[in-house]
């Protein structure tokens, strides 16, 4: 077994700690695992990639265009992006609150319309799952769960190789205490939304 | 990794980065001595040992540079200690006068010296192939392609330098440092964690007389690491085919998962290569690929190792153009090797989306106090034509727009050196950059120097009390408050005083005007002038539970959408919308420069 995910999004977001949760809970589950993240300038607000494989016979920490089983975009643009990490076989899952960058906002670049940019990738795959994941997160009780909402809905999509279980457990383990619960009701409102799709 | 104390259990798996992967190696090697200054993709390690030296017994400093880290690690090496001295690899730059004469004295105790290379330049100047470092100063080199194997490897190191006497290099990339990987703990060695410097003249004191000798005894250590390099188990040959691929460093991974149907020979002892084992996978070969990133180091090697032998084996790679010499490899990069070789694996990627997607680069942080340093300097230049000469972190960043305070930029404390150039060979003014960490670095000799020689311009030392970009380590400015040992911080003004600089002044750059004011005065001085504006960064307060956070929101009723904001000053949590402007209150974290922008005081903090 092989199985890659691909996290795209923004400096800030917790793509780095998603990365964390699933690469531990498939240690958990016996799987060897490969993961890359680029650091440093990257973390000042620029585009952020971690690439996370997992099963047997892995040592590249990186991963060929188009061989992503999964790509989890936490942001419409970010996802837009990075399209190509993915095949039509890739299950994307999105996450469709943008974040606008500066140069946008200086008037230097033009955001996009979300719904454009869901448009073009429906275009390509028929496999495009989105979600407000920050919407939810307020609903479960702090916009800043948004990676939990993200982790529980790729716990429920189809195929997925990680039990749900296992990963939240290992969610509640890496964030502080007092987070415990939102981070719970965010992940199981993430789950349910995708659950079997 | 879960916490940080799993690292200093002596069993069990963890999922941990390359760099803490490196640490706990150092750990099981029983090193005593370690040292570094912090540099991407190095700077893991320090943060690490910075809280746990102590505990496993080792005695950690941030230097002041990289040549004080590699000379602190020599002197406790002669000494017989088990040392390690890291750095990223354009440290190593910093670092090579002691460690060409260093290869001559040879250690007692064994020393291991990392350098930490970053194809790609994802957080660097330059994309330098430090290879040739062991090329140049003749020590040997290890080189490890996954974490697992960096943690076994550092042990290697130790006890290869400790055989021949002789620091060894270990070479990591980026993909090695920041990968992550499972790692399996094992027992720790008992190593002596004081001991007594033997005195030895003919070796530790390079005098020409000496140095002539201590030139033979490196040689005659180069041929025993040749030895040593053909008979190392970490240079493997695996799978049976008549095409062979000679790969290092993480190329393997790559080689190996995406290449069907070759043999290969895994070098992790790259310094000096193990000829014979090369001569003889050569022999058996139809047809050789050399896989490496950067340079063809060890592919011109092997070039020469096939003449040597009368080997007419094709050999393939960058020299015949099958491989690239810029950038870090990737899967990628491997498949381009189909013309040469089988690749089953063959998703076809989806197309891009046909729409222009705005770019991200990154920026200074919402409330970075440079943010208004260079809006206050700015503003005091007005329309003037000015040279920003820069220097090295975070504040490298200015050169985005709207700043453009970035015109010039060479190395670590090369923004101080280059202003005098320009003051002497222009007739514009010049301001040069600096951070508080790089100002110890290297910066004060080139201010020295411009006092010296009666240069004229001005030096911003922005002091934000903490190697910032690099993970907020502390430097002299901010005192050392770890491993037991507490020191007072080392305050700029007056050693810029004692530099022999008649105008200095500290001010707060979250106060734009004062700022401003000062900018002005200092830039009329005839002379070198400085000016230390002086602010914690608040991602360090966070991390130190001393910020503070408040937020602010924009009163839409005030607004006049003049835009000054976003487009002068350019704060990230500062967003806008169709004709709004709003500021996002996950980013926001309330510095409140942004209401001395606001023409109309439309910033109001949230209650």
């Amino acid at each position: 077994m092989r199985y890659t995910i691909q996290i795209v999004g923004v400096g800030g977001q917790g793509v780095l700690l998603a990365s964390m949760v699933l690469g531990n809970a498939a240690m958990k589950e016996g799987h060897e695992v490969c993961m890359s993240e680029v650091h440093g300038m990257a973390q000042r607000g620029g585009s952020v990639l971690s690439t996370l494989r997992m099963g047997e016979d892995i040592i590249s920490p990186l991963e060929a265009l188009g061989e992503a089983d999964l790509l989890m975009g936490f942001e419409p643009v970010e996802t837009a992006r990075s399209l190509s990490l993915g095949s039509k076989e890739t299950m994307v899952v999105m996450n469709l609150n943008p974040m606008i960058p500066a140069l946008a906002s200086m008037g230097l670049e033009t955001y996009p319309p979300v719904e454009d940019i869901i448009k073009a990738i429906q275009a390509r795959t028929d496999n495009l799952f989105t979600l407000d994941a920050t919407d939810i997160a307020v609903q479960a009780g702090m916009a800043v769960a948004a990676n939990a909402v993200m982790i529980g809905a790729v716990a429920g999509a189809k195929g997925f190789p990680l039990s749900v279980d296992v990963l939240e457990e290992t969610l509640l383990d890496l964030v502080p205490a007092k987070f415990k619960d939102v981070n719970r009701k965010a992940f199981r409102m993430g789950y349910e939304l995708l659950r079997g799709r | 990794m879960h916490h940080m104390t799993d690292i200093l259990e002596d069993s069990g798996k963890l999922l941990v980065l390359g760099n803490e992967a490196i640490t706990r190696g150092l750990i099981e090697a029983g090193v005593r001595f370690a040292s570094t200054y912090p540099g991407t993709p190095s700077s893991e390690i320090g943060g690490l040992l910075e809280k746990i030296a102590e505990k496993v017994g080792m005695y950690f400093e941030y230097s002041t540079n990289e040549k004080v880290a590699l000379e602190a690690a020599s002197g406790a090496a002669a000494a017989g200690i088990r040392s390690f001295a890291f750095m990223k690899h354009v440290g190593l730059n910093v670092a090579s006068d002691p460690l060409m004469t260093l290869a001559y004295a040879g250690v007692d105790g064994g020393m291991v010296i990392m350098t930490a290379d970053d194809p790609s330049a994802h957080s660097s100047q330059n994309e330098q192939d430090n290879r040739y470092y062991a090329l140049l100063s003749l020590l040997p080199m290890l080189e490890p392609s996954t974490p697992s194997e960096a943690k076994e490897m550092v042990k290697d190191a130790f006890d290869l330098s400790e055989r021949l006497h002789s620091p060894v290099l270990f070479r990591t990339t980026t993909r090695i440092n920041h990968a992550r990987g499972i790692i399996e703990m094992s027992s720790r060695k008992d190593t002596v964690q004081k001991s007594d410097f033997k005195k030895d003249p003919r070796r530790y004191v390079n005098v020409p007389a000496n140095a002539r000798l201590n030139r033979l005894k490196l040689l005659e250590r180069l041929a025993e690491a040749s030895r040593e390099s053909e008979e190392s188990p970490l240079n493997y040959v695996t799978g049976d085919s008549g095409v062979g691929i000679i790969t290092s460093g993480v190329s393997y991974g790559y080689a190996q998962e995406w290449l069907d149907d070759v043999s290969i020979l895994k070098l992790g002892f790259t310094h000096p290569l193990p000829e014979k084992m090369i001569a003889r996978f050569l022999q058996e070969k139809e047809m050789v690929i050399v896989v490496e990133e950067l340079e063809p180091y060890l592919e011109d090697q092997v070039l020469r190792i096939a003449r040597q032998n009368g080997i007419d084996t094709p050999i393939f790679g960058k020299r015949t153009g099958h491989l690239p010499r810029p950038y870090e490899y990737s899967p990628d990069v491997i498949k381009g090797l189909r013309s040469l070789v089988p690749i089953t694996r063959d998703a076809v990627p989806l197309e891009k989306p046909d729409i222009v997607l705005p770019n991200r680069p990154p920026m200074l942080c919402a409330g970075c106090p440079h943010r208004g340093t260079f809006y206050a300097v700015k503003k005091a230049v007005g329309k003037d034509d000015v040279i920003y000469s820069s220097d090295i972190g975070c504040y490298t960043l200015g050169i985005q727009p709207p700043y453009h305070t970035a015109d010039f930029i060479l190395c670590m404390g090369g923004g101080v050196g280059a202003a005098g150039g320009f003051s002497e060979a222009t007739d514009q003014k010049v301001v040069a950059f600096i951070g508080d960490s790089t100002f110890f670095h290297t910066g004060i000799p080139p201010l020295i120097n411009a006092v010296f020689n009666q240069h004229r311009f001005t030096v911003v030392i922005m002091d934000n009390r903490a190697t910032a970009m690099t993970g907020h380590q502390p430097h002299p400015g901010t005192g050392r408050v770890h491993g037991g040992r507490q020191t007072n911080p080392l305050e700029i003004e007056p050693i810029v005083r004692a530099c022999g600089v008649s105008f200095v002044e500290t001010v707060d750059p979250a106060d734009i005007k004062n700022t401003t004011d000062v900018m002005r005065r200092a830039m009329e001085h005839d002379g070198v002038s400085v000016v230390i504006t002086k602010h914690p960064c608040p991602l360090d307060l966070k991390k130190k539970k001393k910020l503070n956070v408040s937020i602010y929101t924009i009163n839409q009723e005030k607004c006049i959408r003049c835009y000054t904001c976003v487009q002068k000053f350019a704060c990230p949590a500062i967003y806008r919308q169709g004709d709004e402007v709003f500021i996002d209150p996950i980013l926001c974290i309330g510095c409140g420069m942004c209401t001395q922008i606001c023409p109309k005081g439309a910033m109001e903090e949230m209650q």
